[in-house]
């Protein structure tokens, strides 16, 4: 595998990306209202006399959130990497290319994994340093960073985006609109969404086991994700039962 | 060059190529005439190795195309021109090329000259920078030819390059076409256009899933059998019409003062036909021969077989 190959695609999908307006904004507008409305919420929870021990279990169910923001993230720009081959009727030519399937996969999911790994990485930066601004004075200590929020920016948050971009892959074969892809993939991601839900209403709470055992399902699917759209990524599949 | 035993693709029930086989020279042009749905494109990306075959054998300058490491040697050597151009709207043209000579390994050197040469012989040079949504669909199907060959390939694997052109463009297309025929490249050339194919190709063959015929444009004009004589008449009467009828011809077809007659053997039948006119007190002015052409070898063949 020519790893170069794959970063000859994925540097002409970034120049793509940066022509299209609309993509730009999705990616950056929905993480930086995140980084910082979340801690704008955090510190009118401090100002109206919140216990500590609530503002602690809100400021974990928002950096759980991140693993939400990865696939709504990634899924939004491997549809367009994607999709935009498919629509635009380029694959035929690429493949044409002595590129091999692999290669070309790769270059797809690194196209999408990287922008969305960076904005990630940024927002959440942000993030920790305003909530600690925030809370510092409630907490009485600096509450970020911490080992639950580095288990999530470093393991689960790549784990879901892969997730993310391997979903869109087989989705990409049977749709042909991004939104309908959007959707048809956040399907996956409400059993994650629910997690969210009960760790915002307190029902559980965010420690180092329950990081590990979503880390474990999200690999889990990636895995069983990965056999199923590279089975679909083949260029005969492509060129002939891609509709 | 291209070579083809036998080859078979099926689509579930559906066989869109039986059994095809045919051998083109190192050189050769080389047009693949079908009519819609006839399975040209089938054939090219089973050629190009872009789909399987389901049986038979196909070889590129030797390569297996169902190999899985002669498949990476045929793409290098092969560009490829299909159906639909698939360029990035979103990119400049220079940029489009520039992206298929870094797959196709080419290097910075051999990209920038290609890049430059095909625009600007293509007519695009001065439009390099700007994005191909704006392109009309002449300007997109040159850029996808120049994509096509900005690797320097052995064989081309057109796919119907003046499909849906206007007749400027698919003019220029053609002549560029002629050009590369000149440099001794091999070309595949898919079309339902007849008159393109005759002024293009050294050989054709004639497809509808199976292929019905092969061979030069002049020996499948040859094939057919389809002597007509014209005679023009200076008026036509229907005595000359019973003078004609007790000859027992084949078929014997009027437009104004024109007959058009099959006729088996020309050089003694003509005679016998223009006596029998002047007999019945007609006047002759011309009489000419209407030759076979490659539309009528075509129909005979498309049709025929089916
Ligand atoms: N991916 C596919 N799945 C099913 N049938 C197909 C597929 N591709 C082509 N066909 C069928 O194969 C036949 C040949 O198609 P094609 O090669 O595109 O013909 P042509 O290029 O000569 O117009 C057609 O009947 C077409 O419907
Ligand atoms: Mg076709």
């Amino acid at each position: 595998m020519k790893l170069w190959k794959s970063w000859v695609i994925a540097t002409k999908d970034f120049s793509i990306f940066r022509k299209k307006k609309r993509i730009l904004y999705t990616l950056i507008i929905l993480p930086l209202l995140i980084s910082i409305g979340l801690p704008i919420i955090i510190s009118f929870m401090t100002q109206i006399d919140n216990p500590t021990t609530e503002i602690i279990s809100l400021l974990n169910a928002f950096s759980y959130f991140y693993i939400i923001l990865a696939f709504i993230q990634s899924s939004t720009l491997a549809s367009y990497s994607i999709l935009g081959e498919k629509i635009e009727q380029s694959l035929e030519p690429l493949l044409a290319t002595p590129t091999t399937d692999s290669e070309l996969l790769f270059g797809k999911t690194i196209a999408s994994f990287l922008p969305c790994i960076g904005v990630i990485y940024a927002s959440s930066i942000i993030f920790m340093i305003l909530s600690d601004a925030v809370t510092y004075n409630t907490i009485g200590y600096l509450f970020f960073p911490n080992l639950s929020i580095a288990f999530i920016l470093l393991l689960a948050v790549p784990l879901s985006s892969i997730l993310s971009i391997q979903l869109s892959v087989i989705i990409s074969s049977r749709v042909n609109d991004v939104r309908t892809a959007n959707q048809l993939g956040s399907l996956l991601f409400i059993p994650f969404i629910g997690v969210y839900l009960l760790l915002v209403t307190n029902v559980i709470s965010l420690n180092i086991i329950n990081l590990f055992v979503i880390s474990i399902v999200l690999f889990l699917i990636d895995a069983v994700l990965f056999y199923i759209s590279k089975a679909i990524f083949r260029r005969d599949e492509i060129l002939t039962k891609w509709k | 060059m291209i070579d083809a035993e036998n080859l078979t693709r099926k689509f579930g029930d559906l066989t869109a190529v039986d059994k095809l086989t045919f051998h083109i020279k190192e050189g050769e042009v080389f047009g693949f005439l079908g009519p819609n749905g006839a399975g040209k494109t089938t054939t090219m990306r089973i050629l190009a190795c872009l789909i399987s075959k389901t049986n038979g054998e196909a070889r590129i300058a030797g390569y297996d195309v169902s190999d899985e490491a002669d498949s990476l040697k045929i793409r290098k050597i092969v560009g490829l021109l299909p159906e639909n151009v698939g360029l990035y709207d979103d990119l400049t043209a220079y940029k489009n090329l520039d992206f298929y000579g870094k797959l196709y390994e080419c290097s910075e050197t051999q990209r920038k000259e290609n890049i430059e040469h095909f625009l600007r012989l293509l007519g695009l040079w001065d439009k390099r920078e700007v994005l191909v949504g704006t392109f009309s669909k002449g300007m997109k199907q040159k850029l996808a030819i120049a994509r096509a060959l900005i690797h320097d390939p052995e064989i081309l694997f057109l796919d119907e390059p003046t499909a849906n052109l206007d007749p400027e463009s698919s003019k220029t297309v053609r002549d560029f076409i002629l050009d590369l025929k000149k440099e001794k490249k091999t070309i595949f050339l898919n079309t339902h256009n007849l008159d393109e194919a005759h002024r293009i190709c050294d050989k054709i063959g004639i497809f509808n899933t199976k292929l019905m015929a092969i061979g030069s444009p002049e020996e499948l004009e040859g094939s057919v059998w389809s002597n007509k004589t014209i005679i023009q008449l200076e008026q036509m009467n229907d005595k000359i019409l019973k003078a004609l009828n007790d000859l027992s011809l084949n078929n014997i077809r009027t437009d104004n003062n024109k007959l058009i007659i099959d006729v088996m053997n020309p050089e003694k039948e003509n005679p016998i036909i223009v006596e029998a006119i002047v007999g019945a007190g007609g006047h002759v002015q011309y009489v000419t021969r209407l030759s076979p052409t490659l539309e009528d070898a075509y129909l005979k063949f498309v049709r025929g077989n089916k």
